[in-house]
């Protein structure tokens, strides 16, 4: 059997009194989209956030390659291997949309405390901050500062962001939100090509998206699982369709 | 491109200006712009935090002024310190309090860094006020200037004002440089983007913590490198120069100059010290001395740049080099 890239174990957060994610064991393997549904304030976003250690949990374990990361730092648990986008849209605005890939790229060299040549000598860097953007057709947009891109775009260069610092996991946090029709097309077929070599958790509301994509899907209802497994299962299943999927998205 | 290829002719001009002087101008105006350049090495340094890396510090004379210090007990009574090993000691010094205060304030960020840092600079303060330290409150002469003997050899003398003067200019363009090499590498487009969006660097996979104190060390060593020089110049040293009141001056004009240009800083320090002499200078009109109530026009002044120049005076510039390029546009099209 193949080994999950992560897992988590009994994975919990609280926050004061609440239970924003509650004793969630969950795996995610490499070919595979896992995709994270649930209502408003389920404890998606945080259960992203605890897997890209932005957030630190109150117990349970995340299990990375057979090595618990609970309790590391982001820029650790980055170092990885683990790559997040966020929901809402964490770029450098000022710069330019090679710069944003180029300094997720730089972040894969050893180290960064190099004070004298000049950053843009660094060809290896350059060249895997284009090819990232490459991947997410955003290169003939590389010279143009961040804050003029669509909303779209943004959503785009995000990805190509947490693509540059070569991750094996994708942690992606409603990539599809606020997009058009067109543009999550694009998103839909880019991801479903990313899945071939990364694990991937996918947090979105958009069903048609989830469904086309899904390889297998989990309901979360305030901060537990409510069901999980292959997305026929979830499709048919009577308890996800009462608290969460209304009759009509499931009759399409 | 012809924005950055005026802005590089403007900058020689200044460079060239600042070379001729000492042959056009007496020697009062020699040493006013040594001090001014002095003020600009310091301006930059505390740019490097403020204006690149997003860290507002409000205590970096503690670091200029430690500086100073250390030469004053390198040059006991009227005994000269050695150039070469007072000043690279200077600067360790101060970049070594950097270091010691960069460990703790920098776990803080925003209004919390200026406070902290704001009262570590008033603790070294005190240590030096209130203590018989190098003469408490009342400060200490720095009777001989540093000499720049090598094994007998003398290059330069600092007690000749011209020598002094052209050490400091290329001192002055050393550091631009230094800072600029330093922008452009792997390291400056780290703290840049921690300006920008710390937490996404961190999730990008940077510590940043490191970045932030090697940058504040640096600052501080090079703040350091700018109070030996003030020092040097002035012949005394009190606890004023690590005074909060200095550290606000300085931060005064990298925000009056422009931030995060390097270009700014030095504007701004040279602007802020020529503005501070032209007010003083004003005459007693009516009864009232305009002259001696100068801080309030400064203040007033100052409260025009940032409420119409967002990017300080060198905006200014800016305003000017797009205002000229716009009918040259027109006409092309």
């Amino acid at each position: 059997m193949v080994e999950a890239v992560l897992r988590t174990e009994r994975l919990t957060k609280h926050f004061g009194g609440l239970a924003a994610v509650n004793d969630i064991s969950l795996e995610f393997f490499t070919d595979q989209i896992h995709a994270v549904i649930g209502p408003n304030g389920a404890g998606k976003t945080t259960l992203t956030s605890l897997l890209s250690g932005d957030l630190l949990p109150t117990s349970g374990r995340i299990v990375l390659d057979g090595e618990d990361i609970a309790g590391l730092s982001a820029d650790r648990v980055s170092q990885r291997g683990v790559g997040r986008s966020y929901q809402k849209t964490n770029i450098f605005l000022p710069f330019t949309v090679f710069e944003n890939c180029r300094l997720a790229a730089q972040s894969r060299l050893k180290s960064s405390m190099r004070f004298t040549r000049p950053a843009l000598r660094y060809d290896d860097v350059s060249r895997e901050a284009l090819r990232a953007l490459a991947e997410v057709s955003l290169e003939h947009r590389a010279q143009e500062l961040a804050a003029t891109l669509s909303h779209g775009e943004q959503r785009q260069l995000e990805i190509a962001m947490t693509l540059a610092t070569r991750p094996r996991i994708l942690l992606l946090d409603e990539p599809l939100a606020g997009m058009g029709s067109e543009e999550s097309a694009r998103m839909v077929a880019l991801l479903q090509r990313l899945k071939q070599a990364h694990a991937m958790l996918l947090v979105e509301h958009d069903m048609d998206a989830v469904f086309a994509l899904a390889d297998r899907l989990t309901v979360m209802v305030n901060g537990s699982v409510l069901e999980s497994g292959a997305p026929e299962q979830i499709r048919a299943s009577a308890a996800v369709q009462e608290a969460y999927l209304g009759t009509e998205e499931l009759h399409q | 491109m012809r924005h950055s290829r005026l802005a590089a002719a403007v900058l020689f001009a200044c460079l060239l200006a600042l070379v001729l002087l000492p042959w056009f101008a007496e020697k009062y105006y020699i040493q006013l712009f040594t001090k001014m350049m002095i003020m600009a090495i310091f301006a930059m340094s505390l740019d490097l935090l403020v204006g690149y890396t997003g860290l507002v510090s409000l205590g970096h004379a503690a670091f200029f002024g430690l500086a100073g210090y250390v030469l004053a007990f390198a040059a006991p009574q009227y005994q000269a310190a050695n150039l070469w090993l007072s000043l690279p000691l200077a600067m360790a010094v101060s970049g070594l309090l950097a270091l010691a205060i960069g460990v703790l304030v920098l776990r803080t960020s925003g209004i919390y860094f200026i406070m902290v840092t704001l009262a570590f600079a008033q603790m070294v303060f005190f240590v030096f006020h209130d203590t018989k330290i190098a003469g408490g409150a009342d400060g200490i002469y720095v009777y001989a200037k540093p000499v720049a003997a090598i094994a007998g050899w003398e290059p330069f003398s600092l007690e000749n004002h011209t020598h002094f003067y052209f050490v400091v200019l290329v001192l002055l363009v050393l550091v631009y440089a230094l800072l600029r090499m330093l922008l452009a590498s792997l390291f400056g487009r780290v703290i840049v983007g921690i300006r920008v969006n710390e937490q996404r660097m961190r999730s990008l996979g940077y510590r940043t913590f490191r970045y932030k104190l090697v940058c504040f060390v640096l600052s501080g060593a090079l703040a350091g490198m700018a109070g030996y020089f003030a020092a040097a110049q002035f012949g005394f040293v009190s606890p004023d120069i690590l005074g909060w009141h200095q550290s606000g001056s300085v931060l005064m004009m990298v925000i009056l100059g422009g931030m995060g240009t390097l270009n700014g800083a030095i504007l701004g320090a040279f602007a802020m010290m020529l503005l501070e002499l032209g007010f003083q200078g004003l005459p007693v009109v009516g009864g009232v001395d305009i002259g001696k109530h100068w801080q309030l026009l400064m203040g007033g002044f100052i409260v025009f740049v940032v409420l119409l120049l967002p990017h300080g005076l060198l905006g200014l510039g800016r305003l000017a080099s797009r205002l000229l390029r716009k009918p040259a546009e027109a006409g092309d099209g």
